[in-house]
């Protein structure tokens, strides 16, 4: 360990150009639009290196909690940003999302409303109501006075979507941007009520940040024109 | 130790003093971790005793069906040779290798409603997709090899000494697979059994992938703590503990390889 410390640090000081890292934590639905702010952020900054990890966020929560070394956390809901505490400093709200029924393509079951997705015979895919996607279908189902009788319940939303891209499920509910970025491989249908439950994402630096400047860039670039330009095209609305 | 034997070089006891550290290490630090207070309740609620019910039950089923398809299985592969035994072999030994979402995934595209058997299934009016007869079909799909494995090597190191006297002596095939070939090497599948129910036991990639989660329908026990760990840590760890209490129990239960010495 000690000598591959020297050796990093001997090369440091030959190439005299000090790279810096930014490491951000964000959750697995923002995979392709952080992405793309990374390459902006790269471009705009030379020198730094930004590196991003995805997963649920309450994974990366508990990762944080246990000190890894992280300077930004985005998550996919507030409540679990609310779990990092004091830890999560000045977060704010860069995106909102909303569910949207799933299906396989040709809709086989013929769904047309949320009503339909209470038919006994229909093979439904949810999420638990453990994760944050499975919290809304809770809500929604519950705004929409429907009582949903699901044959799985699955621990993400891409567990949801695989039961559905292969046909096993008639009909599952995730988020717009998932619809959006499964392609054609699925088919979304949008229903009135998934606008009284919107989720919305929280994004704060992580006390102890040793990249305190570049973590506020980021943070502001996010919530600025690129984020906005960015999230939007991916289907997040804005808070 | 080692009586008057050849001595083992000292040296030797290191790695392996490491090796067992590094198993148990973490089993300690697991159970050390267990609210104990709260132990009774976070096992004994509702959904943990009907995941543990499904997980014995499945496991039970899978073990059987194990039995049923791996014998002859281990009994063709040990007792005969034609060309292209060995591609077979490792093929059938392909689930041991191969992860198990893979698995998973094969298993969804040949037995799901849109996979190979699909409009078959249909024909015939069964419909495995989220039921109980799915996580068994993905247990039996990860387990099967180990029974195949340990079968087929008691059955080579068993010989056919005893079975070539008995066809001299004119009994028919079944009979001398019945009253010879089985008793000698009932150790060995004994053994192969246990390790096939821990193996359906502990099996968690597969069964999500191609049976979902419901509870007390297709939410086995790993499941459930996958599902438990963030809602609920404590109740995590408890379900985790009583998880590798019964491996532990079933292992010591029948020692696999204790039939081989």
């Amino acid at each position: 360990m000690g000598v591959l410390l020297l050796a990093m640090t001997a090369c440091a000081g030959a190439d005299r150009v000090e790279k810096k890292t930014l490491v951000v934590f964000a959750a697995a639905s923002l995979q392709a639009t952080f992405a793309e702010v990374e390459a902006e952020f790269e471009a705009e900054n030379p020198g730094v290196d930004v590196k991003l990890s995805f997963g649920g966020s309450s994974d990366l929560v508990t990762q944080i909690l246990g000190e890894a070394p992280v300077d930004v956390f985005a998550s996919a809901d507030l409540a679990t940003m609310a779990k990092l505490g004091d830890r999560a400093i000045d977060p704010q709200d860069f995106a909102t999302n909303t569910l949207q029924i799933v299906v396989p393509p040709g809709n086989p079951a013929g769904i047309e409303t949320f009503d339909d997705l209470a038919a006994a015979d229909l093979r439904l895919v949810v999420c638990a109501a453990d994760v944050p996607c499975g919290s809304a279908t809770q809500k929604v189902a519950a705004a929409a006075g429907v009582e949903l009788s699901p044959d799985s319940q699955e621990q993400s939303v891409t567990d949801v979507l695989g039961k559905v891209v292969a046909g096993e499920a008639d009909a599952g509910l995730v988020y717009v941007t998932d619809v959006a970025a499964a392609g054609d491989t699925v088919e979304g249908i949008a229903f009135p009520e998934a606008a009284s439950v919107v989720n919305t994402y929280p994004i704060a630096r992580v006390q102890g940040a040793e990249q305190e400047e570049l973590a506020r860039a980021f943070i502001e670039m996010v919530l600025g024109e690129t984020g906005r330009r960015v999230l939007g095209d991916a289907g997040f609305g804005t808070p | 130790m080692t009586g008057r034997g050849v001595g083992l070089p000292r040296w030797l006891y290191v790695p392996a003093m490491l090796g067992v550290v590094f198993v148990l290490l973490p089993l300690v630090a697991m159970v050390s971790r267990v609210d104990w207070g709260d132990f009774g309740s976070l096992v004994g609620s509702a959904s943990a005793r009907d995941a543990l019910w499904l997980s014995l039950r499945t496991s039970g089923t899978s073990t059987v069906l194990c039995v049923l398809l791996g014998v002859p299985m281990a009994v063709v592969l040990a007792r005969t040779s034609f060309r292209g035994q060995g591609i077979l072999r490792a093929l059938v030994l392909l689930p041991l290798v191969i992860p198990p979402v893979v698995s998973g995934i094969a298993l969804l595209y040949t037995f799901g409603r849109r996979g190979l058997l699909g409009p078959t299934f249909e024909v015939l009016g069964l419909d495995i997709a989220f039921s109980t007869a799915a996580v068994v079909m993905a247990q039996t799909f990860v387990s099967l090899p180990f029974l195949v494995i340990s079968l087929e090597g008691a059955l080579r190191t068993a010989g056919q000494r005893y079975e070539v006297v008995a066809a001299t002596l004119g009994a028919a095939p079944t009979t001398v697979f019945r009253r010879i070939t089985l008793p000698l090497v009932l150790p060995g599948l004994l053994g192969g059994a246990v390790l096939a129910f821990a193996r359906a036991l502990g099996e968690f990639g597969a069964t999500i992938t191609f049976a979902g989660s419901l509870q007390g329908t297709t939410t086995t026990l790993p499941t459930q703590i996958y599902l438990e760990r963030f809602a609920d840590p404590d109740s995590a760890v408890a379900l985790s503990l009583v998880l590798v209490v019964v491996a532990v129990l079933v292992i010591g239960v029948a020692r696999p390889g204790r039939g081989a010495s």
